[in-house]
């Protein structure tokens, strides 16, 4: 006997939250990688693909870990070596997790701020990744409806960790590029305002430092401001420090955990930390993410919530091995830091030369591109018609402004880390190009940041698609790998 | 304002129930055979760690898995990296292989129905997530696993209301268990979204029959409601009758093109199976499309580690060692049921008849002072911190009848074993004989029914004693 239930019938067996969007897979951020899936870029197989330059992933320095992990048999338990720790720790599921890993962590994250703070293992609470840690936290400190204020722009996927499965909503704090995105406590405290007004109960405030998508970390006097701004209101402050390692210029990076430290009268329940191993180590394959919080309660609760997501025994003994090796971490930290210092140079000054300017950055896997003044016109829907553009004609995949909610068009986020440097070579020559092109068929505008307001006449014949197309495409998972190929 | 979430100030965590604060006890003095041999055995805590030596040798034989190889060359740079949530191809293939042969080849499964999870507790979690608004209740038969409030309940604001199984029938499921729950819910003005079982039971021990699993089909189909089957115990079936999965009658039934068929999903693991808690491998099979999309995107939240992925894939593809494995395990927790079961039985405790899992459903009624939860508690503290055992009570597995408790068998060697069932042994027999001296002295005031109670527990015992000799 078929059934004929409709999938509206069937859709009411389900959840909402099974059946809705909130896992926010229909937006652009995911649809260019469609288009690297289907055609992806190898150097010798396919060297006119799309190159993948969406994804934040730290792969320069794998030959150092490799080196280690060979030169470390023990730190594996299934090796002749570390085999004798197989049972052990194939049996342990507290989910307070390996004392030695906890401490490990800790004392990685210590270094990684310069040795300028303490953190106590006891309040490393481990998690599904820091996808896993924004989840249980919102868990934690928001009930259904109530919101978190979030500078824009801001990494996508917060729509979904944040807001998905719990119910709380995100209020954009805008910020541009008057100030280079800088957030103020100005705009802060409108933000508040305005939620107030459209009785919008907001618990806390949502930070990414250093930023994603634009590679900038927070200065002290802006960073204290902050935690003086949480307190007056008494909501939380969530940091996510995930790409603290990725520091590789002046001016140093400086953590929450330093002004919680240094404050006098600064409600410390109110301070939590999200970190994760995927970014600083490029390790995103091994689901390490850590929530760090001064509040007991809560490093309570978030314990008893990563039950839902904890590290595998296996990766937490790994790494406890990994990251207490002190003269390897600093090792690496250093040359990951230079690594990705040079990289991002080359790509920032190759694009200078041909006018396109970005974001002025010292850390992150990417950095954040002005080409506003390649739009035909200063909306959305032109810079995603230059997005269609240069992901299916200059073949590389970047993420539209739009999809980190930038609130002015024509920015995108360029990743550039996760390849090698022949590829990196051949990505900037594309762009170049590409930019050679565009400009020779304008008249010479200004290259100034200050006037990427003026927009070009441009006359290319583009492929021209109707908004629709691109915003509906079907759900995929975004990620593909050698690993699913073979 | 309210500083943290309800769900942060609420107990639905759980971790407030007996079931918990017995391992708490057992932390503040675990037994060790040498350094503590007068701590508290845990006997709460169902692992399987009886088979370890196998595993441990398949490693040493297949050093390529195990250092990050693939024929001979690192592949630690593609693991690190893979982060894609429909899993690594390699291990859902043979996860899904693995699943099959536990259940005789009886059924397949198609690897693009399962979606990978950390543990099963996730997967019990995400498919809440995915089948249930807050306020939407599961039915669940009693007595059932206590993780299950928090797993089930905490963060996504679904309900229990539970399916009544009494000892008069061998706990099984009835049609009018069934058919109260759901009015029952629907008086507590809760919608009924689906049914969860699991199959093999934890803490019964026992496989459910064809009976009860047709009778579960049937059900869910005339409701319209969903029927969650966690078989994480699937492979520690030692005694007949065989598992029979659910998936095995849908289609004997011939459920296959009705829309039953969308709404039936299991939830697997590897924690007992193989004994791998700490790995946190976890998954869900569903034959309907949504359910695995959503639940795929969910399982964003907790990814199973690629490195442990890439071993398990390789452990899991070699056939003929995981036959040999799960064979061994199986003969080996067989044996060590019936140790339990026989020492038991010798003092006088009888268990509920089961042919599977890792612990024993054990029934202590007759050493109740009353039938109430009150005394079952009573002897539960008495266990826990004078005979040093750690035992689950019944009530925390919210079960109907008090006296029941539930003994872990399989997490402990065969020595500590025995010495749990002496320690037990030594408690009912002074008990026994505190109780028959307590008579004495009150005989003008115990009831008749304390005392002819205590008087058959010391007749037992004596009995016992004289067989012995």
């Amino acid at each position: 006997m078929v059934s004929i239930s409709s999938n509206n019938q069937k859709q009411q067996l389900l959840s909402k939250i099974a059946t809705n969007d909130g896992h926010g897979e229909n937006s652009a951020y995911f649809d260019g990688w469609k288009a690297y899936a289907n055609d992806p870029f190898h150097q010798t197989e396919n060297p006119n693909g799309v190159i993948q330059m969406g994804l934040a992933e730290n792969q320069l320095c794998f030959d150092l870990i490799q080196e280690w992990v060979v030169n470390n048999p023990k730190a594996s338990i299934c090796t002749a070596e570390g085999a004798e720790d197989f049972k052990d720790i194939a049996i342990f599921q507290d989910y307070h997790g390996l004392p030695k890993f906890r401490q490990a962590v800790a004392r990685f994250m210590e270094k990684v701020r310069g040795d300028r703070v303490t953190f106590d293992p006891d309040r490393i609470v481990m998690s599904g990744g820091a996808t896993g840690a924004h989840e249980t936290l919102a868990f934690c400190l928001a009930d259904l409806g109530d919101a978190f204020l979030v500078p824009t722009p801001y990494y996508p996927g917060f729509d979904r960790d944040l807001r998905w499965r719990t119910g709380v909503q995100l209020f954009p704090v805008v910020c541009d590029s008057s100030n280079d995105f800088k957030v103020t406590i100005k705009a802060l405290e409108a933000a508040y305002e305005k939620a107030q007004e459209s009785n919008i109960k907001i618990k806390g405030l949502l930070i990414n430092n250093p930023s994603n998508p634009l590679g900038t970390i927070l200065d002290k006097d802006t960073l204290r401001d902050i935690v003086s701004f949480i307190n007056s209101k008494n909501i939380h402050l969530v940091c996510d420090e995930i790409y603290a390692a990725t520091v590789f210029d002046q001016p140093k990076f400086i953590s929450v955990s330093e002004i919680v430290e240094e404050m006098i009268g600064c409600n410390q329940d109110l301070i939590h930390i999200v970190y994760s191993l995927s970014k600083d180590l490029g390790f995103p394959g091994f689901r390490v993410g850590i929530v760090y919080s001064y509040n007991d309660t809560v490093v309570n609760i978030a314990r008893k919530m990563s039950s839902f997501g904890l590290v595998s025994t296996q990766t937490q003994h790994l790494l406890a091995s990994m990251l207490s090796d002190e003269i390897f971490i600093e090792k690496f930290i250093a040359e990951s830091s230079e690594r990705l210092g040079k990289r991002q140079g080359m790509f920032t000054k190759g694009l200078a030369q041909v006018g396109i300017s970005t974001l002025k950055s010292n850390a992150g896997l990417f950095f954040w591109m002005d080409l506003s003044r390649l739009l035909k016109e200063p909306t959305f829907e032109a810079e995603l018609e230059l997005w269609r553009i240069i992901i299916n004609e200059v073949k590389l995949n970047v993420s539209p402004g739009c999809s980190f909610h930038c609130s002015e068009p024509g920015w995108f986020r360029v990743c550039f880390a996760n390849m090698d440097d022949e590829t990196m070579r051949t990505a900037l020559r594309r762009i170049k190009n590409f930019v050679l092109q565009t400009k020779g068929h304008n008249n010479k505008a200004t290259i100034n940041k200050q006037c990427s307001r003026k927009f070009s006449k441009l006359q290319i014949s583009l492929s021209f698609r109707r908004m629709d197309d691109f915003m509906n495409s079907p759900a995929h998972s975004p990620m593909s790998s050698p690993l699913v190929r073979t | 304002m309210k500083f943290l979430s309800k769900k942060a100030t609420c107990n639905s965590h759980g971790q407030d129930s007996s079931y918990f604060l017995g391992w708490e006890e057992y932390e503040k003095n675990p037994y060790d055979e040498i350094r503590n041999p007068k701590g508290i055995i845990q006997m709460g805590l169902a692992e399987n760690q009886l088979s370890f030596d196998l595993l441990e040798s398949w490693l040493a034989q297949n050093p390529d898995a195990a250092g990050f190889k693939r024929n001979g060359e690192s592949i630690f740079r593609e693991l690190a990296l893979f982060q894609d949530y429909r899993g690594l191809p390699a291990f859902k293939d043979a996860l899904v292989q693995f699943m099959a042969e536990i259940r005789g080849n009886k059924v397949s499964f198609d690897s693009n129905k399962l979606v990978l999870t950390a543990g099963a507790t996730s997967a019990n979690e995400t498919l809440m997530f995915c089948l249930t608004d807050p306020g939407d209740a599961f039915l669940l038969p009693t007595p059932y696993y206590p993780g299950f409030d928090r797993d089930l309940k905490w963060r996504t604001g679904a309900e229990i209301v539970p399916i009544q199984c009494t000892s008069s029938n061998g706990f099984r499921i009835t049609e009018s268990a069934l058919e109260e729950a759901y009015q029952e819910a629907k008086k507590r003005n809760l919608k009924v979204k689906g049914v969860l079982v699991t199959n093999p039971s934890n803490p019964l021990g026992t496989t459910l029959s064809k009976q009860e699993l047709e009778l579960l089909l049937t059900f869910i189909a005339k409701k319209q409601i969903h029927l969650i089957s966690d078989e994480i115990y699937s492979g520690t079936v030692f005694n007949s009758p065989k598992f029979v999965s659910v998936m095995e009658v849908l289609i004997e039934n011939n459920y296959m093109h009705t829309d039953v068929w969308d709404r039936v999903h299991i939830v697997y693991s590897l924690s007992k199976d193989l004994g791998l808690p700490g790995f946190r491998v976890g998954a869900i099979y569903s034959n309907d499309e949504m359910v695995v999309s959503a639940a795929t995107k969910m399982s964003s939240f907790g990814l199973i580690s690629s490195q442990t992925q890439y071993l398990l894939s390789a452990m899991l593809s070699d056939k003929k060692f995981m036959k040999k494995y799960v064979s061994e395990n199986q003969k080996r927790l067989k044996k060590r049921h019936e140790m339990l079961v026989r020492g038991l039985k010798k003092i006088g405790i009888s268990c509920l008849d089961s042919n599977a899992g890792l612990f024993c459903w054990v029934d202590m009624r007759h050493l109740l002072s009353s039938n109430t939860f009150d005394a079952e508690m009573e002897l539960w503290k008495k266990i826990v911190y004078e005979v040093a055992l750690n035992i689950s009570p019944g009530s925390s597995c919210h079960c109907t009848e008090p006296g029941w408790f539930r003994a872990c068998f399989a997490n402990m060697s065969e020595n500590t074993l025995n010495i749990a069932i002496q320690r037990l042994k030594d408690f009912v027999y002074s008990s026994a004989r505190d109780s028959d001296i307590q008579n004495h002295q009150h005989s003008n005031n115990t009831s008749p029914k304390k005392k002819s109670f205590s008087k058959w527990v010391f007749r037992l015992s004596f009995n016992e004693r004289q067989r012995e000799r």
